[in-house]
């Protein structure tokens, strides 16, 4: 099995790429696309996919390619880790372009910013921001095969329909099938955006309708998909790297006698450690270079190896809460401000304070980070599965000198990403240990151990929320402090604060109609690498948010959900600079405000699938919870059952999701039960702590994931979809997370009248009802 | 030179005893469909069959594997068309599917075993293979379609 045959491209140039497709003669493809237009600084701000660097690329020649065989090709531009992306452009371009879906192939799309617009699949944006120009790819091609089909039969060309993968002339029962046009098509100049007719959404056969097969299914249950784990390249060599158990730890001295004598071990290489903030750079550390990863990792064992651990050596997680604690007692940065707090808070008839603590969290995706260099002096090729690949680009261009179109990066399937392929450090390690190697090609794997011990962690962080109560129950006031420390620690010196986008994921945007509200964010630092992962702030956040919600329907004896639809008031639009939302997930305000309705509508029907207020059997209670994110609205209401013996079990999830127009139904539903699974894990199990500056958990013994014996017996998830494809779509990979660990918090309370604010829940600590 | 026969095939294999089979299949034989998640035998990413009982590629040394006959996800059937790889697909099981080759191994070990799993049958069977993007619903329907129960 040859990986670049069979999943990557066939060769570095473009040429060879076409070589690879060109079974069936190949036409619409290889014109370059006009160069995108600089941003001159008078232009208005730019939102959404054109504030992403690279912006967005829609020229159907540069994606789509169809051969004389009728074959469509079409070139995947944003890395697949499990949401279905692949898939889900394949539909939405065969709709518009009138092609039978199974006659479509995708490709992944090398790393190529330039040409393909942004690749940072990250944020819950790829549907989001490239439906319209995929719709657009797809009916420039369609219009390009009509036109071509009605000069042949010398009509016009509004006459003729793509549709069943050809051209058909209805009024003389004439019809073309797209292989037989493809390559006089391919000649014709591609319509102007204006000139585009899309399809009217009453004619979609797949956008919106129901299950898709996944274009990799057969692959998949195969075991012939391609991971970037799996990369072959001729002559590869297999490392594994020590790195330094502290962040920002360099080597003193290391002993590589015993481990060289292994069989098999080819060559022991230092690596320069990084300079904290170290971005996406590699920790450094000691490499083994081998015939196979088994040799490499049973030499690594065998290193002698002595680290200068550096200012982060005392990171301890016990002591760290405690100081997250007194700084969340103390004042800090104000972040948004509305009304007066503290005089609503001394007016108040009740008061409710409490605090809420999330750990470090690690991604742990199935596929740990891998990839696999080869390099020359002047270019690098890789392979890998990254879910930016433009990252790797600028840091091999200033690490090595590289011209940016000497560096090719095959992108290979993700095994699951959640934000960890992000950072591309491993990357850049099999960059370094190639060009180590004289050029030899190097598949760079991180053990188990490597991905939870030298990760890029979910941030730690302490919540602490406030609240005054008037007569009826009501909040007059609402006091919010966020500490953590912020992922803007990668990139500069100790940041101290949360970043204006990590605030508005849930803490500043907090959409309850209070009159008076204060969020403040007191300093810390990082002492670890922090990065994104799925959701994000929204976790510690909603998680904080959300209890608190329910703490104060309890305060006032009222229902929860009542109380949580009441404080949010009437439905409304919240224009984010009356907030200081500083980011609204990068998008239009115009288009993107939070709108109150949209979550009390996901909290109503959430709530009425899952039969809020019916009676349950001894020890279950119900929870429930809503957050939005990624420009869409979540609710979860959660059935929880504890035994006598204080053992937890969910017999059922009740999910409702509006996240705009659903293209893949499918997709967003799989999105949401996986999201559902994340969250009960988080809730449940998942915890990085450190102690003397490393992390304690090396493998999933220590840190522990939901198992299908743990999962919810039943995910129900219900689309909440407005009609019609013209509203602005909202993203589906993150969203669904947070609003899972509150709403099972939520139910424990209720099931039990014990309240837990601290995650992972504590095990062995849930009294029976 | 060590002899394994993997999916009906005498293959030799040139590694020390230790070698844990995974690493052979993947680095030596440069068969991928098994995958490495853990080492520990902790993720059962890494399910084959040894004479048709599931067991975990990483933590089996070669040295032991004389005689005896391995099965990858890429033996399982000869077109992909095993019940349980085809309940998989009516169901799109997998999100990003790197977990689901062990995941299937997995389940056609229960189900020769127990043709008609219960509920806890099939968590119990299942609970050793870890899929981070959280398919365990959809993989308890698909195991029960391939039971002929749904």
């Amino acid at each position: 099995m040859d990986t670049i045959d069979r999943f990557a491209l066939a060769n570095v140039s473009r040429r060879g790429f076409l070589k690879g497709l060109s079974a069936g003669g190949l036409i619409l493809a290889l014109r370059h696309a006009p160069p995108a237009v600089a941003q001159s600084a008078a232009e208005p701000k730019q939102y959404g996919a054109l504030a992403m660097p690279g912006g967005l690329k829609d020229d159907p020649t540069t994606f789509l390619s169809i051969g004389e065989d009728g074959g469509v090709t079409l070139l995947c531009n944003r890395a697949e880790m499990g949401q279905g992306v692949r898939t889900s452009w394949a539909m939405v371009v065969a709709d518009e372009l009138g092609a039978e879906l199974t006659r479509v192939r995708v490709l992944q799309a090398p790393g190529d910013q330039a040409r393909y617009g942004n690749q940072n699949t990250d944020g819950s944006r790829s549907m989001r921001h490239h439906f319209d120009a995929l719709r657009r790819i797809g009916a420039a091609a369609r219009q390009m095969l009509e036109a071509e089909a009605a000069t042949r039969w010398d009509v016009a060309p509004t006459t003729v329909v793509a549709i069943g993968h050809e051209v058909v002339h209805r009024d003389s029962d004439r019809r073309l099938g797209f292989g037989a046009l493809a390559r006089a098509a391919a000649e014709r100049p591609v319509p102007t955006r204006e000139a585009l007719v899309l399809k009217n959404p009453s004619d979609f056969r797949y956008i919106g309708r129901g299950t898709v097969p996944l274009v990799d299914n057969l692959d998949i249950t195969t075991g012939r998909a391609t991971y970037g784990i799996d990369a072959q390249v001729e002559g590869m060599l297999f490392a594994v790297v020590a790195r330094p158990p502290v962040y920002g730890g360099k080597l003193k001295r290391f002993d590589a006698q015993a481990a060289s004598k292994v069989t098999g071990v080819l060559k022991i290489v230092p690596i320069d450690s990084a300079a904290i903030p170290s971005a996406f750079q590699p920790l450094g550390g000691v490499a083994v270079v081998a015939t196979n990863t088994h040799a490499a990792i049973k030499a690594r064992a065998l290193l002698a190896l002595e680290w200068e651990d550096g200012p982060n050596r005392e990171y301890d997680s016990a002591r760290y809460r405690q100081a997250l604690e007194a700084a969340a007692n103390q004042p800090g940065k104000v972040v948004r401000s509305n009304g007066d707090v503290d005089a609503a808070l001394a007016g108040a008839t009740k008061r409710v304070q409490a605090t809420y603590y999330v750990p470090h969290l690690a991604h742990a995706p199935m596929e740990p980070p891998t990839a696999t260099a080869r390099t020359s002096e002047q270019g690098c090729e890789l392979w890998c599965s990254v879910q930016n690949p433009e990252a790797i680009r600028v840091d091999l261009t200033k690490r090595f000198g590289l011209a940016p179109d000497k560096i090719v990066i095959h992108s290979l399937l993700l095994g699951g990403g959640f934000g960890r392929k992000s950072k591309p450090d491993f990357a850049i390690e099999a960059a370094i240990l190639s060009r180590a190697m004289d050029g030899r090609p190097v598949k760079l794997t991180f053990t188990r151990e490597d991905d939870l011990q030298n990760s890029y962690y979910s941030t730690v962080s302490l919540q602490r929320l406030e609240a005054g109560l008037d007569d009826a129950g009501k909040p007059v006031a609402w006091l919010h402090r966020t500490v953590a420390p912020s992922i803007l620690s990668l990139f500069m010196p100790d940041p101290k604060h949360e970043g204006p986008a990590e605030l508005a994921m849930g803490a500043v945007d907090m959409p309850f109609a209070i009159p008076n509200v204060r969020v403040e964010n007191p300093e810390a630092s990082a002492h670890t690498r922090i990065g994104w992962f799925r959701s994000v702030s929204n976790i510690p956040h909603a998680f904080a948010v959300q209890c608190f919600a329910a703490e104060l329907a309890a305060a006032a004896g009222r229902d929860p959900k009542d109380y949580l639809l009441e404080l949010l008031g009437p439905a409304r639009r919240i224009d984010p600079a009356t907030v200081s939302d500083e980011w609204l997930y990068g998008e239009d305000p115009a288009h993107y405000a939070f709108d109150t309705g949209r979550l009390r509508a996901v909290i109503e029907r959430a709530a009425a699938e899952a039969g809020w207020g019916r009676k349950l059997p001894r020890g279950h209670g119900l929870g429930i919870a809503a957050h939005r994110s990624f420009a869409s609205y979540a609710a979860a209401v959660v059935e929880v059952a504890i035994a006598a013996d204080g053992s937890l079990s969910i017999p059922r999830v009740d999910v409702a999701f509006d996240c705009g127009a659903v293209i893949n139904p499918d997709r967003v539903r799989a999105q949401l039960e996986g999201a559902v699974v994340q969250g009960v894990s988080i809730a449940t199990l998942g915890e990085i702590s450190y102690k003397a500056g490393r992390v304690e958990q090396s493998n999933f013994h220590q840190f522990r994931l939901t198992r299908i014996d743990a999962a919810p017996r039943a995910i129900h998830t219900h689309l909440v979809t407005p009609t019609g494809y013209d509203q602005p779509l909202g993203g589906a990979g993150e969203p669904g997370l947070p609003p899972i660990a509150p709403a099972l918090l939520n139910a424990i309370f209720a099931a039990t009248g014990q309240r837990i604010r601290s995650l992972p829940i504590p095990a062995g600590k849930l009294k029976a009802a | 030179m060590i002899t394994l026969t993997i999916n009906g095939h005498a293959t030799p294999v040139d590694a020390a005893p230790d070698t844990p089979l995974l690493w052979v299949l993947r680095d030596l034989l440069r068969m991928t469909g098994t995958k490495y998640g853990c080492g520990m035998g902790l993720c059962g990413a890494c399910t084959v069959h040894i004479d048709g009982e599931a067991a975990r590629a990483c933590v089996l040394p070669i040295g032991d594997l004389d005689g005896r006959h391995v099965t990858t996800i890429e033996g399982l059937s000869p077109d992909g068309t095993h019940p349980v790889q085809v309940a998989w697909r009516e169901l799109n099981v997998a999100q990003c599917g790197y977990c689901q080759g062990g995941q299937i191994m997995q389940a056609v070990s229960l189900l020769n075993r127990t043709p008609k799993p219960s509920d806890q049958e099939i968590d119990t069977a299942m609970s050793g293979n870890i899929c981070r993007c959280g398919t365990y619903p959809r993989i308890r329907a698909a195991i029960k379609r391939a039971a002929g129960e749904a």
